[in-house]
């Protein structure tokens, strides 16, 4: 069955009746497309995520900070909090949070990430992958091989709806990224495809109606902290799928769905810099402060 | 669409519209010269006027005419390394009629004395499209191997190239004619499935007709 990643479903059938993976069909036909060999494909896949964990490490220093002022050492305070057993919610939400928060710090440093699927949203899958990995020390295949499932969710996503800011909000962006976060989540935890498709339409729902208000237009304020909510969303999403709790829409209509509240939302929301969080009081003296008195998106 | 325009690209942040796609437009148009760029115009549009100096997208495209990919570190310090090399950057903003919203002008001179100017819009997750070459209308991504023949607008041309293309064993996947006047010149973009023998560049460019050939492919 030759994948044309219409729709969700279309992944689920394909893996279900052949009793694969999603990931491991989505690598032979990506392969097959790009004219290339399965293993020239998952190496490329590979080094991307080798540059996700060099993202993550080296958004981890604490000297950190973005050329705005905005943003820099988030990750880190979080880190030591972790590390010295003082945060509330388990070692593993704590961890991954605070790569979330170094991967899209570092990010808006100028630091070198792998778009997933935005810059803006890049750090939700490194930050769910990693942190699970370390936790339970799995193995890098598993892990790689995720990336696969969580790009064919993506690929859906960018086809019936949009994972642009400027076109669907942050929903499209962060949305997505927790979707395929959750659906890769899944898939390393065994689950079957239904459950990955779950996973994937809960996390959406979730996010629904999120709107794309970056304060002064950089990729800072809001962006990073909905990345470690994306990651939060993104485990809540894939702990109810794998307890066999099914999402009551199913995941092609969550995107459809999705798509016509992008469609609904105002201009100004849509990575303007003309509403929410942008046009704030702070949001305006912010945006005067970085680019001057005549400058500010909201007025 | 594959994998890697979703998980991908592995870029420099913090923007993939501002900051990767810049690069690219930026690298597209330093290949289109074909010789080194002496003197760099660039003219952003839209959101790229509002929000260059946050995104770094003004580094970002100096990077990409330094021919740096959008994953490459240097972009962070290109406005220093093209003052070092001599480079004249001339960055300003502007409204270009119809243009997408995050839209550059590119005009780049050579130490040679050429000049091309390079339109190009970034769409979304570092991905482009080039929309004119020297006020001719063009349309090309880079995401497929791309061919780009600059000619002149002679009878036969395209035959002659399409069977250097085929005799390399290439899948052309989309072809695009696009001329200023019968006769006058003209510019081929071949976009091709699988990579091609970078030798049918030369061979190309040792066609008689042919002013210059590149072969795009942004990784």
């Amino acid at each position: 069955m030759k994948l044309k990643y219409n729709t969700v479903e279309e992944l689920v059938e394909a893996a279900s009746s052949s009793h694969q993976k999603i990931s491991e069909i989505v690598l032979e036909q990506q392969a097959g497309d790009m004219e290339l060999t399965m293993e020239e494909v998952y190496a490329t896949m590979e080094s991307s995520f080798d540059v996700m964990r060099q993202s993550v490490i080296s958004g981890l220093d604490e000297t950190l900070r973005s050329p705005s002022g905005l943003s820099g050492g988030a990750a880190a305070r979080l880190k030591k909090s972790v590390d010295e057993g003082k945060n509330h919610y388990g070692h593993l939400l704590g961890n991954a949070i605070s790569m979330a928060l170094a991967v899209t710090e570092f990010n808006s440093c100028m630091g070198k990430i792998v778009a997933a699927p935005t810059a803006g949203s890049c750090g939700v899958i490194p930050a769910a992958l990693i942190s699970v990995m370390d936790e339970y020390d799995l193995p890098k295949r598993d892990i790689v091989m995720s990336l696969f499932t969580a790009s064919a969710i993506g690929m859906v996503i960018a086809k019936c709806a949009s994972i642009a800011g400027a076109e669907g909000g942050c929903q499209a962006e962060v949305g997505s990224a927790s979707a395929m976060a959750a659906a890769a989540l899944t898939e390393i935890f065994d689950g079957t495809p239904q459950m990955v498709s779950d996973s994937c339409a809960i996390a959406l729902k979730n996010t629904m109606g999120l709107v794309c208000d970056p304060v002064a237009g950089l990729v800072e304020v809001p962006c990073i902290k909905r990345n470690a909510m994306g990651v939060a969303n993104a485990f809540t999403a894939s702990e109810l799928a794998c307890a066999g709790i099914k999402s009551v829409i199913p995941a092609d209509e969550v995107i459809l769905a999705m798509k016509q509240v992008g469609q609904l939302m105002s201009t100004s929301l849509k990575e303007t810099s003309e509403g929410g969080l942008a046009s704030t009081p702070t949001g305006c003296r912010l945006c005067r402060q970085i680019f001057g008195p005549d400058a500010c998106g909201g007025e | 669409m594959n994998v890697f325009d979703i998980v991908g690209p592995v870029m420099i942040g913090p923007s993939s519209s501002h900051t990767a796609g810049a690069a690219r437009i930026g690298k597209t148009a330093a290949l289109l010269l074909g010789e080194p760029v002496a003197k760099a115009d660039i003219l952003f549009h839209g959101s790229f006027a509002k929000t260059y100096k946050g995104h770094g997208t003004d580094k970002a495209i100096v990077g990409g005419i330094l021919k740096y990919d959008p994953w490459d570190p240097g972009i962070r310090t290109s406005l220093e390394i093209a003052k070092k090399q001599g480079i004249y950057v001339n960055i300003h903003t502007g409204t270009i009629e119809n243009a997408h919203p995050n839209t550059a002008l590119v005009t780049l001179t050579g130490s040679g004395g050429t000049t091309i100017s390079v339109q190009g819009a970034s769409i979304g997750g570092g991905n482009i499209v080039i929309t004119k070459i020297n006020d001719m209308e063009v349309y090309f991504t880079g995401q497929n191997t791309t061919l780009i023949v600059m000619h002149q607008d002679v009878p036969g041309i395209i035959a002659q190239v399409t069977n250097l293309v085929a005799a390399g064993n290439s899948n052309i996947c989309n072809f695009r004619l696009n001329r200023q006047e019968k006769g006058g010149i003209a510019i081929m973009t071949i976009e091709m499935d699988s990579d091609v023998d970078p030798s049918l560049v030369s061979e190309i460019r040792l066609l008689p007709h042919v002013y210059n050939t590149i072969l795009l492919k942004l990784g």
